[in-house]
């Protein structure tokens, strides 16, 4: 066996899966498992990432895994969570893995409601922005002028009109022990939030902003690039927090945000004419108010 | 033999389910099911039952944790009505073609518009084609019984699938009843923990919930078809087996009452079936004969039993306390497609009956007799069913 087949036997999420070349999720999924070791037990809601990991006879999960619909994986990730510690085998932690669609809309009363209850599960929001198991329509994560199919660039429109949905905050306000946000263009820093997360019990929440080559619009090489312009340009900004307080912020030397947005085909429209560009100054000011909010820049101090 | 108490029905229920030692219990609040999820609360508050009591946020969430809870390999229970019912549709589904066994009371109620808490069958029937066994109890004491038995069917390794006990709102879960209640060492020899062949476990890990493209689909579906089959067989065996420590034996999934030589036979489930009972006894004193079955278990349908029961009636009067609106009654659709094409059989009436908690006393259950067996005597059997004490100056 060579070495790479060898790496290959420990991945606790195998090779052979059917996401799209350069999926973002799924690279993420495999580093959120290296991390967790296998001491786990994981739920999926509808999408992507169960279309893609489960064609039936066929699983890369060499950890226990469920999926059962869209709307209910925080309920389901309870009721594992409660068998397994009625059991008495509450050494297996439950970690649920989701979408933005079933997170932040769907299934959103569901996430409040475990939230709420506290119960002992480590919910895990693999972001893409859109619904992309269903073609990549509007969700309430997709950011600002983002072009979806269901909230398409027109004459009349320029792509999504509302903000995303802070939900970090909302969880936050539940009260959660740990609430911190990922990009898995940094692997080790997804990871060591994965290791702090587990290092608690209750409810806590990682959200993990996942490039999607195919809805996105970039070339399949290009995940871990558009992931980390993301990052700079302060539209995603990764933070950590512990009962409500901020606790830590990875820093960036901010870059303009038409960085990261050009190389999107959903935000070509961006920069087609005149509006384009005043839109794109519109975003540069949400950018800016988020590094100005959580401290980002690393030339400006901050926490 | 156990105590024997007068109880609220729904005190009767969270008995048996105590009885059973769910490990994990997952419920929403709604009318009428209320008090069996309250007193199964008070239980585990006061340390008298050991489960994980989740308060979720709806009944999706009640039956969804129960979907994980049971993968994980716990015995568990929840309890709806109605719109509560309703919600957890597609939960229901989802977790009979995935095979997680439950149990669940689905306390009778009407279903919106209007919105009303009485009683009547719409919210259970609706829930028909999910995968569900559904059972439907007369009186408080059977729906005890059934209670004890539901466990021990959802959790057999052929069936592995969730269990519905159906009770009559208000008429059962807040009557008072006598309840011969069955001693906890009884209850443990004839129910023993849940041990499922596939747990969630970390040393041989299992993928469940698969995506299927057009290659086994069908074959998930027929194994359960075949399940059900199988629960025909096993169901009766397993209330015969309770009923060897209880001494009550209601027969299996029917019980027919008074069927051998009737012309008239009256078809119906949930607790409308005891006033039925006095009514038949009523009827047979006049000289009328009137016989009744009651369907203990729908799902899966006793289509033979029934067919044994009335083959030799001249007429089969159905009561649905439902209706499939565009067509008939669930029970009457059944019981036509049944019984169709076999020789000599009676004709079958529908009857639309004690929706939205409407009345049926022994005389309205005269007057379907003979509004049955004029339709019998009618050149044609009707395509419509017949609604029973519909308010003329309403619908005029
Ligand atoms: C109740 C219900 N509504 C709609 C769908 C269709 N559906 C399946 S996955 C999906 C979108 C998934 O989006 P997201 O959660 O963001 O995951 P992604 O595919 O983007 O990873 C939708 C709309 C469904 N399966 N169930
Ligand atoms: S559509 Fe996007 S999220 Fe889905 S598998 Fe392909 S790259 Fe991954
Ligand atoms: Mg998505």
């Amino acid at each position: 066996m060579n070495a790479s087949a060898q790496e290959n036997r420990m991945e606790l999420f195998a090779p052979g899966h059917r996401a799209c070349h350069g999926c973002g999720m799924a690279l993420s999924v495999r580093h959120i498992l290296k991390a967790t070791g296998n001491q786990v037990a994981v739920v999926t809601p509808t999408g992507c990432l169960e279309t893609f990991s489960s064609p039936y006879g066929y699983s890369p999960w060499r950890v226990p895994w469920i999926h059962h619909l869209f709307e209910n994986g925080p309920s389901v990730a309870s009721g594992v969570a409660a068998a397994l510690d009625a059991q008495g085998r509450g050494d297996v932690r439950v970690v649920a893995i989701g979408g933005d669609g079933s997170t932040f809309d769907i299934g959103f009363a569901a996430l409040s409601g475990m939230f709420e209850r506290d119960d002992d599960v480590l919910y895990i929001c693999v972001d893409n922005g859109a619904y992309m198991n269903t073609g990549g329509q509007r969700s309430g994560a997709t950011p600002t002028y983002a072009s979806t199919t269901t909230d398409p660039v027109g004459k009349l429109r320029p792509g999504k009109l509302q903000h995303k949905k802070d939900l970090p905050a909302i969880v936050a306000a539940h009260g959660a022990a740990y609430v911190a946000t990922a990009s898995v263009a940094y692997r080790k820093d997804l990871q060591k939030k994965v290791k702090r997360a587990m290092e608690f019990h209750g409810a806590r929440y990682l959200q993990i902003d996942t490039p999607c080559p195919s809805v996105w619009g970039f070339p399949s090489d290009h995940t871990l690039e558009v992931g980390r312009l993301g990052v700079a340009s302060g539209l995603v900004p990764l933070f950590e927090m512990e009962y409500g307080n901020v606790t830590k912020v990875r820093k960036i030397k901010p870059i303009t945000v038409d960085k990261y947005l050009r190389g999107q085909k959903r935000f070509r429209h961006l920069f087609a004419d005149e509006q384009g560009a005043e839109l794109v100054a519109k975003l540069q000011q949400m950018a800016d108010a988020n590094i100005a909010k959580y401290g980002l820049s690393s030339q400006s101090g901050g926490q | 033999m156990g105590a024997v108490k007068v109880v609220e029905g729904s005190q009767a229920v969270a008995e048996a389910v105590r009885a059973c030692r769910p490990q994990v219990i997952s419920a929403y609040p709604i009318s009428p099911q209320t008090h069996i999820v309250e007193t199964l609360a008070q239980m585990v508050a006061d340390g008298e039952l050991g489960s994980r009591y989740l308060r979720v946020e709806s009944e999706f969430s009640a039956a969804s944790v129960l979907a994980g809870a049971s993968c994980a390999g716990s015995r568990c229970y929840t309890a709806s009505s109605s719109q509560g019912l309703l919600l957890m549709t597609e939960v229901l589904y989802a977790s009979a073609g995935m095979r997680l066994p439950f149990v669940i009371t689905g306390v009778n109620r009407s279903i919106s518009a209007p919105i009303t808490i009485q009683v009547d069958q719409q919210d259970t029937i609706s829930l028909r084609d999910t995968g569900l066994i559904q059972l439907y109890a007369e009186s408080s004491q059977e729906a005890y019984d059934m209670h004890l038995a539901a466990f021990k069917i959802a959790e057999d390794p052929g069936i592995m699938l969730p269990v519905m006990v159906c009770m009559d709102g208000w008429i059962l879960t807040h009557s008072y009843e006598r309840i011969d209640f069955l001693d906890q060492q009884d209850v443990d020899r004839f129910l023993p923990p849940f041990k499922p062949a596939n747990l969630m476990e970390v040393e041989d890990p299992k993928t469940w919930g698969s995506y299927s493209e057009e290659n086994v689909l069908m074959e998930f579906r027929y194994a359960l078809q075949k399940s059900m089959d199988y629960a025909q067989e096993r169901i009766p065996q397993v209330m015969g087996d309770l009923a060897s420590y209880t001494g009550r034996d209601y027969g299996g999934l029917i019980e027919a009452y008074a069927t051998d030589d009737a012309e008239v036979i009256l078809v119906a489930m949930g607790s409308v079936t005891g006033t039925l009972k006095d009514a038949v006894d009523q009827m047979r004193e006049a000289g009328r004969k009137v016989g009744l079955i009651k369907i203990r278990c729908f799902r899966p349908f006793p289509a033979r039993q029934i067919w044994e029961a009335v083959r030799g009636a001249k007429v089969v009067a159905v009561l649905d306390a439902n209706v499939s609106l565009g067509s008939e009654g669930a029970l009457g659709l059944d019981l036509k497609a049944k019984l169709c094409g076999r020789p000599d059989g009676p004709l079958v009436v529908d009857f639309i009956a004690g929706l939205g908690g409407r009345e049926i006393n022994p005389l309205v259950a005269e007057d379907i007799v003979d509004q049955a067996l004029e339709a019998a005597q009618a050149p044609t059997p009707p395509w419509a069913p017949i609604w029973v004490g519909l308010d003329a100056s309403i619908v005029a």
